[in-house]
């Protein structure tokens, strides 16, 4: 019975405290749920007001961002974080695949190349959908590219384009004029290369521009071919139109400037490598995109005041003027909290008064307009050589292929840098290239 | 009897409990090697018979051996029918064999060197560390840089010495540019083989070379008749080691050339097509390949290795 009793009363003990067991948890989920709800609605609030956007960090971009976004972000009380992103554009588009191909909201805005609206156009929201309006006054060849399928999927902060700059003081040391031609400025250039070198500066060259195996080679080789009208690789199908007369024409000129005007390490320069030469005093001419001009005549450049700027020479007599298109456009990533908001945010730091400030800087706004602007005039005279360049670029044939431009470029950049460097012969190499750009076409993009 | 076989039987138990035991123990790093190897490994043989694109990964179909290799229309594509893709495995065994070849021999000499006495050795021993210790893409940069045609470092010391007339373009001259890779990964991995080969030195026994002393031996037969073969298991180890890591060669070859096709890895091949062309499917593929190479090879050279050491104890 005592035995019994103890027993029961053990039992009692464990239902009593089962029971205490079950009160306590039952408080404590009444609790923390009383904490938690107030909780989930501030960080969804948090969440509601917060952006993130990727800008570019050479020269003083990031600084000019941050200070943009500042004003934004104050004037809506919305946190903006900017996250920084590599310099290189493939590394940054590899940088992005990754976090949309995971569909993270990590980044909400994005900085995008000019050939990257189709390649991202699956991850990317159609902007007319949350302004019609979005993309007027802008260039229209810019929105024309910025759009895939009718959709505007990126909004244009600044272009870049191909341009020639030359020395000056050299032009006029020797008698020479500017050359509107690249015949006329192989010679010009190789006679001021010979006089100067006789004259002891042993290391200069005639002409440096960007040779390496990357996009940039496929930039400087689409300006060559349309100035002597060889077209631009594909046509409004996609289909090639490499293999022809002017286009092997053109490469032959580039060839043979290898090893004569040009030295023979161009084969691996980028454009801050090609950039070094030139600023250092060891070319005559240059091939660079418009944002060298700011960096040439900085404080502490041994050019300054030594350089002009002039849009890219003619193929011959009959060719004409061009130059490849880049620059960087801003989209709003499909799998953002507050598409809304980014939108507002990408339309702001895109419009005209933003883009002006941009301009004092060196960054080509994107609307006709501000060409005509008077004060912008006054202080950068190289705005007018900007406008007539623009009159005459060409974008790169990104629109018109599918997701296969890389695929494409990286074959048509291979073959003009077995070209470049003797490998090859250009017909030869012409016609190989034209079947695997058909190819690609065949397979839309595999091999 | 019967108690002998009982005992046997309990001695039977426990070494299988000590089986279970080590298993046991091993658990957690087989379930970590699932996670972060086995899994992605054959997510990346799954993902080589589809056609996946990196941007839009939920959507793909299965095309078989497509990938590898496929008739259309008379032509043959895919990887085997790629040449590139054979450039690019024929660059990496030359790779993998002129780099190798080299730390091997350099690895061998500083080895020797370092194995001497001398005044401030350990310093020496620390410093020839250097090299290995930064990281490859900063060590990469620092050596494109000096190696650039116009204002490079070596091209200036070249010229200044009389060596050659004019500057040669390193990296942009396709006759140079791999033996220019090939160099300059020897001189970051050669301290690492130096480290391998050095510890191999230090466990030798002292008495053979007081014998070679004592019969008044000349040092190069001493090296080729003692050192040599005593130090093989060391010099097995460092070839092994560097020749996994120099088929799947990557950073060094990127940073210093991109995506050149002089200078083209398997492993710069398969990125490309993985992230560049967003080819998810053709870039498994690639990588898929890589290891097929990669494991052939080191079997091969693993059945050469022990066939070697069959023919000694014999």
């Amino acid at each position: 019975m005592f035995i019994e009793n103890e027993v029961f009363l053990i039992f009692r003990k464990g239902q009593v405290l089962q029971i205490k067991i079950v009160h306590t948890i039952a408080i404590l989920v009444i609790f923390t749920n009383s904490m938690v709800i107030p909780q989930s609605i501030g960080s969804y609030a948090k969440e509601n007001n917060k952006l993130s956007i990727s800008c570019g960090a050479v020269g003083i971009e990031l600084k000019l961002c941050n200070a943009a976004v500042e004003i934004w972000s104050k004037n809506n009380g919305v946190k903006v974080e900017i996250i920084p992103t590599p310099n290189s554009s493939a590394e940054r588009m590899a940088m992005y695949q990754q976090i949309l191909a995971n569909q993270s909201n990590d980044i909400d805005i994005m900085q995008v190349d000019v050939v990257w609206p189709r390649l991202l156009s699956a991850h990317t929201i159609d902007l007319h959908e949350y302004d019609p309006d979005a993309g007027k006054g802008h260039f229209r060849e810019i929105i024309q590219n910025n759009t895939v399928d009718d959709k505007l999927l990126a909004l244009p902060w600044w272009t870049e384009l191909g341009l020639l700059y030359y020395r000056k003081d050299l032009l006029k040391k020797y008698h020479f004029s500017l050359p509107s031609t690249w015949e006329e400025m192989r010679t010009t250039a190789k006679a001021i290369m010979e006089k100067e070198r006789a004259a002891g500066n042993r290391n200069i060259w005639g002409y440096v521009w960007q040779g390496r195996n990357y996009e940039g080679l496929t930039c400087n080789a689409l300006e060559w071919l349309v100035s002597y009208g060889g077209g631009t690789i594909v046509d409004n199908d996609g289909k090639s139109t490499i293999n022809n007369q002017q286009a092997v024409k053109a490469l032959q000129m580039a060839a043979s400037w290898i090893g004569d005007i040009t030295p023979k390490g161009v084969l691996n320069y980028d454009e801050e490598e090609s950039r070094g030469v030139f600023q250092s005093g060891n070319a005559v001419f240059m091939r660079n995109w418009s944002y060298a001009w700011a960096l040439l005549q900085s404080k502490d450049s041994p050019v300054r005041d030594k350089v002009g700027v002039v849009v890219l020479p003619k193929g011959g007599a009959n060719g004409n003027h061009t130059s490849t298109l880049g620059g960087w456009n801003l989209s709003v990533s499909k799998y953002s909290k507050n598409p809304r908001l980014a939108v507002d945010l990408v339309k702001f730091l895109t419009n005209p008064a933003q883009q002006k400030l941009r301009a004092m800087y060196a960054y080509n706004p994107t609307y006709p307009q501000l060409y005509e602007d008077t004060e912008l005039l006054e202080i950068n005279p190289f705005f007018s050589i900007i406008k007539q360049a623009l009159s005459k670029a060409v974008f790169r044939p990104s629109a018109r292929v599918d997701e296969y431009y890389n695929r494409l470029s990286y074959q048509f950049w291979s073959a003009i840098h077995n070209i470049l460097s003797g490998e090859k012969d250009p017909g030869f190499a012409l016609l190989r290239l034209e079947n695997s750009l058909n190819h690609i076409k065949r397979h839309h993009g595999r091999l | 009897m019967e108690k002998r076989l009982k005992s046997e039987d309990k001695k039977l138990s426990y070494q299988k409990r000590k089986g279970y035991c080590a298993w046991l123990l091993l658990l957690p790093m087989l379930v970590g090697l699932l996670i972060v190897a086995v899994w992605p490994l054959s997510y990346t043989f799954f993902y080589a018979f589809t056609d996946a694109s990196l941007s839009t990964l939920s959507n793909y179909t299965f095309i078989g051996f497509d990938n590898f290799w496929v008739n259309d229309k008379g032509y043959w594509y895919g990887l085997v029918a790629d040449p590139l893709w054979w450039h690019s495995v024929w660059n990496t065994i030359v790779f993998a064999i002129g780099s190798v070849a080299i730390e091997i021999l350099l690895g061998t000499i500083i080895a020797l060197v370092m194995h001497t006495k001398f005044i401030g050795c350990s310093l020496f021993r620390a410093a020839m560390l250097i090299p290995w210790t930064i990281p490859t893409v900063v060590s990469a940069k620092i050596w494109t840089w000096m190696l650039h045609d116009q204002y490079g470092l070596i091209n200036y010391l070249l010229i200044k010495l009389r060596l050659i007339a004019n500057p040669i373009a390193w990296l942009a001259d396709h006759n140079f540019t791999m033996l220019t890779v090939i160099l300059v990964d020897s001189w970051k991995t050669s301290p690492f083989v130096a480290m391998l080969i050095l510890a191999g030195l230090q466990m030798l026994p002292n008495d053979c070379y007081e014998a070679a002393k004592v019969d008044g031996i000349h040092p190069i037969k001493v090296f080729f008749g003692i050192t040599l073969p005593l130090i093989r298991p060391a010099l097995t180890v460092a070839v092994l080691f560097r020749l996994l890591e120099a088929l799947r060669v990557f950073d060094v070859v990127y940073i210093m050339t991109g995506n050149a096709e002089s200078t083209m890895t398997m492993s710069v091949y398969a990125r490309q097509n993985l992230v560049d062309f967003q080819d998810l499917g053709y870039g498994s593929a690639a990588s898929t390949m890589l290891f097929i190479v990669i494991f052939f090879i080191i079997v091969l050279c693993l059945a050469m290795m022990r066939a070697d050491v069959m023919k000694e104890v014999r």
